[in-house]
């Protein structure tokens, strides 16, 4: 078989990864143990397998690896510093946001990418935003208070800083 | 009582929370075993026909297949999928493999080969030559006479009349409702209908599975059930039970899609064919209609009242289809008397069911169980009766609702498939659900004079009550086991699944309450075969009081351990020595503790003791949680579009013990309600083909369809409980659609009973009733 190869940055370590053209981004992330990126449906409905691609947030299981090449990934794996939990993963284990905790890494890293962006969104925003990430098991409710939880502990962290 | 807990009733984050927010390898799928294979099941693309040949030759030729499976490789062995206690009361129907298909979607074949791509050109390459047979698709059809037999296999067991499609029956009575309708003023029937929903966890159904080193055959798999399947395998694959090894990681959501045996049976063969680790994984698809789903139901339920409210004979007629296996057949539809009927009380009662097999995908567990059908039944009659007797509806519910002290005899009458206990009312908090309930919708105004029309805007609101259980009476029971390590923590294993409800938050915390300790010095290892105690699983809303029960029993016992030892110590009697903030403090004057750390080192280092302990625990009765839920809607008589503005849910589910959490159970039901009685349904095409196996087209509901929530806790203090717990997981999925639907009446006058309610349906009733 065929295979190229692709140089990535991803959660800061930079990478180079022997692929097939046709495979997909969720695959070779799964492969080479990233494994907070989730299967949920394959075709980009659920959101499980959300990554961060330079910045902003896509599904990877519609995505060939091959795009990613040259560009800058994180996971979920990447987004804590150490033992200190970015205020997004606070917030979800504060709010008691994470139920069976599948969604989770795909909801949190939507969030991050939106809160970039976004650092004062009303609840309207978030759940427009949040659409994209399916839950069977909270009714949203409480993700949706962990994001502006975490949004207002973001800029509380601004202000003090 | 709950002021002076420390532990117990208060909002801790989830134990296992930081492993799931910072996506660490936690889940079935999250590891890579050396050499192993992908295994794929070849589906039926026929309803119902007789696999005349299947030659496997090219798929075998295939290089990377190492095996393909046919009914003629594997054991003959009729079992039921369902996870339930032994012996199941399902019909033993459902075979590894079999030369007779009865789904789109049954199992034709397997192969393992060494990646998904050329497992799936295996599966191509197998060609099978059907001898088609009619389908029976329609629930109407199965039992009429001439009807194809579904089930015409000599082996199977424990179907009611094969020869008639029937899986099973029910018909008890309590009292004569011939009588009670001759007593009755007025008489009320209606007839509703609900559709097949599928549990659709974020995590597919996912199973690997490998011979270790001893060659025992190890299953790690997404399963709420781990001792029931371990057992169903052993029995299945015809090897002993002691050389299967059950391990349940973190799993994706279940909502009883998992209390099914369903992928670790063929994985197992797999793996033992090969002598190579398998694993299966379902796509999204195959989810959809290869996994299990909701019994759909067609319900006749009439009432008969006397003038001044009070019903005096209920009864419920259901004919339900489970598809084309009898996976909880009798017991879900069992439990849509058991656990409706009583809800209001009636001095006649009857409930008859027939649960047909039809050649579709395979009902199954499914939160709820039988319960969110009947409701909806229930629940729709009664807001009607009020209607017509000019009731109040929350005053009608008062009037007739269970109530503290009561002893229901219909549930023990229908029971878990055979006779069973009856339930006694030890803890009660439905008058309150529904007072507070009430307030927090604003009832009272706006059931009298709702919001006033805007143009094409109608508003109303509505109230739907309901009950479940704690567990299975007599049946469901748990063991847990506590060992104190020399640091002063404790591990605590349970055979209990948290399949993502929090089950193992809410145990530690009723381990640490007992013991005295906090929560950190709890580790819980839960739901492996091969280290931890006999759990039944996580099913029937039993796990916080029946493993929460054990829980609570075993903590006692290694305190008692742990006072002795300090007694000694300390040189106290240990009646004046208790557990608390890690130390083992005298009660009265002296000044004499010793912190648990220093405790556990001496008996480990000094007494070479030892400290732990197990307990079993069931209980022979299951004390029903309560539930009011009321709706705020807005119907747009343009669109037919129905607008939830405010959902209120108002639940007793004995003590929380964990607030926040029951809190998320309650809101996660409610989005499964809404999307069962507005959204979801598995269409099937006339040839039994599901049309619609996807998200796109298969509507969950997603953050933004979801309407204001409010979710109110009523505590009361159930007497058989640890700590006065009883359930929540599955209370709150009963009603919203019936609480929203009674709003929808109150708003434009027409009653739906038909599930699930579309626009294009409320388009079409506003435009029969003229009044658009």
């Amino acid at each position: 078989m065929n295979t190229i190869e692709i140089g990535v940055k991803i959660n800061g370590e930079s990478k180079r990864w022997r692929i097939a053209p046709g495979d997909l981004l969720l695959d070779v992330l799964r492969r080479e143990g990233y494994y907070g990126v989730k299967r949920g449906c394959e075709s980009g409905e659920c959101g499980a397998c959300t990554v961060l691609l330079d910045g902003k947030a896509i599904n990877s299981c519609v995505m060939f690896a091959a795009q990613a090449d040259g560009c800058e990934l994180l996971t979920i794996e990447g987004l804590a510093q150490g033992d200190t939990l970015d205020p997004i993963q606070d917030a979800f284990l504060e709010c008691g946001a994470v139920q069976c905790g599948y969604c989770t890494p795909g909801m949190i890293l939507n969030a991050k990418a939106f809160l970039a962006q976004q650092p004062d969104p009303s609840e309207d925003e978030v759940r427009d935003m949040l659409a994209g990430n399916l839950c069977r098991c909270t009714g949203y409710l409480k993700p949706v208070e962990a994001v502006l939880a975490a949004a207002e502990a973001c800029r509380q962290k601004a202000k003090d800083r | 009582m709950s002021s002076e807990r420390s532990i117990v009733g208060k909002n801790f984050k989830k134990v296992d929370g930081v492993k799931l927010v910072t996506g660490r390898p936690a889940f079935t799928d999250d590891i890579h075993l050396q050499g192993m294979l992908i295994g794929k099941i070849l589906p039926s693309t026929r309803a119902h026909a007789r696999i005349k040949n299947i030659d496997t030759s090219k798929a075998k030729a295939l290089p990377g297949v190492h095996a393909v499976l046919t009914y003629r490789d594997v054991p003959r062995v009729p079992h039921t999928t369902a996870g339930q206690a032994w012996p199941e009361p399902s019909p033993k129907d459902t075979y590894l493999l079999d030369s007779k298909v009865r789904f789109v979607g049954d199992r034709v074949a397997a192969v393992a080969a060494e990646s998904r791509a050329i497992a799936e050109e295996a599966l191509r390459l197998i060609e099978v030559e059907y001898e088609d047979l009619p389908p029976v698709l329609e629930i109407e059809q199965a039992m009429a006479p001439g009807a194809p037999v579904i089930h015409d296999e000599p082996d199977s067991t424990g179907i009611h009349d094969a020869s008639r499609n029937i899986a099973g029956h029910i018909f008890k009575e309590i009292g004569s409702v011939d009588r009670g309708f001759r007593e009755a003023d007025y008489i009320f029937e209606r007839e509703f209908r609900t559709q097949r929903q599928q549990h659709c966890p974020i995590e597919p159904h996912v199973t690997i599975s490998w011979l270790d080193p001893d060659n025992r055959l190890v299953i790690r798999t997404s399963t709420q059930v781990p001792y029931h399947a371990r057992r169903q395998v052993a029995q299945i694959l015809q090897i002993p039970l002691q050389r299967v090894h059950v391990v349940k990681p973190r799993i994706g959501g279940g909502f009883g899609g998992k209390q099914e045996m369903l992928l670790e049976d063929i994985c197992g063969a797999l793996a033992l064919a090969t002598r190579r680790p398998v694993k299966i994984e379902y796509t999204r698809e195959e989810e959809f209609y290869m996994a299990r789903s909701r019994h759909p139901q067609i319900l006749r339920m009439k009432m008969g009242v006397k003038r001044d409210g009070e019903i005096v004979a209920s009864q419920l007629v259901v004919l339900a289809t489970t598809g084309a296996y009898g996976s909880h057949a009798t017991t879900v539809q069992g439990n849509t008397g058991s656990k409706v009927l009583p809800l209001y009380r009636a001095p006649n009662m009857r409930f008859e069911c027939h649960v047909v097999y039809t050649n579709a995908p395979v009902a199954g567990a499914f939160r709820g169980y039988g319960c969110p059908q009947g409701f909806f039944a229930q629940e729709s009659l009664v807001d009607e009766i009020a209607h017509e007797l000019k009731m109040d509806p929350i005053e009608f519910r008062r009037k007739n609702m269970i109530r503290l002290g009561d002893v229901d005899e219909l549930s023990a009458e229908l029971g878990e498939g055979r006779r069973g206990l009856p339930r006694r009312i030890r803890s009660c908090g439905l008058p309150e659900c529904l007072e507070q309930g009430a307030a927090a919708i604003d009832w009272e105004r706006k059931r009298k004079a709702p919001p006033a029309s805007n143009g094409h805007l109608r508003r109303g609101v509505g109230v739907a009550c309901s009950m479940q259980g704690s567990g299975i009476a007599g049946i469901d029971w748990a063991c847990a086991m506590i060992k104190l390590n020399e640091d002063g923590s404790f591990h605590l294993l349970v055979g209990a699944s948290d399949v993502g409800a929090g089950a193992d938050t809410v145990l530690a915390q009723i381990a640490a309450e007992t013991l005295g300790v906090s929560l950190d010095k709890i580790t819980v290892t839960s739901g492996d075969t091969d280290i931890t105690p006999f759990d039944v699983g996580a099913y029937a809303s039993s796990t916080t009081i029946i493993s929460g029960g054990a829980v609570k029993k075993t903590a006692e016992k290694v305190r008692d351990h742990i006072v002795k030892l300090a007694s000694k110590m300390l040189n106290v009697p240990p009646d004046n020595l208790i557990c608390r903030d890690n130390h083992v403090v005298a009660k009265c004057g002296c000044d004499k503790s010793v912190t648990i750390a220093d405790l556990a080192m001496h008996a480990t280092y000094r007494e070479k003791l030892q400290i732990i302990d197990s307990a079993s625990h069931f209980i022979t009765d299951s004390p029903p949680p309560f539930c009011a839920q009321f709706a705020d809607v807005e119907v747009d008589t343009e669109t037919g579009e129905i607008r939830v503005l405010h959902l209120v849910t108002a639940v007793d589910c004995g003590v929380p013990i964990n607030p926040r959490q029951a809190e998320g159970q309650a809101e996660g039901a409610v989005a499964q309600s809404l999307g069962y009685g507005f959204t979801e349904e598995m269409v099937l095409d006339g040839q039994g083909r599901m049309i619609n196996p996807s998200f796109l087209d298969y509507k969950i509901l997603s953050s933004k369809d979801m309407p204001k929530l409010t979710t109110i806790l009523v505590e009361t203090e159930e007497p058989l409980g640890p700590y006065g717990a009883k359930s929540i997981g599955e209370v709150a999925i009963n009603t919203a659609t019936p609480a929203v639907l009674n709003a929808v009446f109150h708003a434009t006058g027409i009653r739906f009973t038909k599930l699930p309610v579309r626009p294009e349906d409320v388009l079409r009733a506003l435009s029969a009733k003229g009044g658009a």
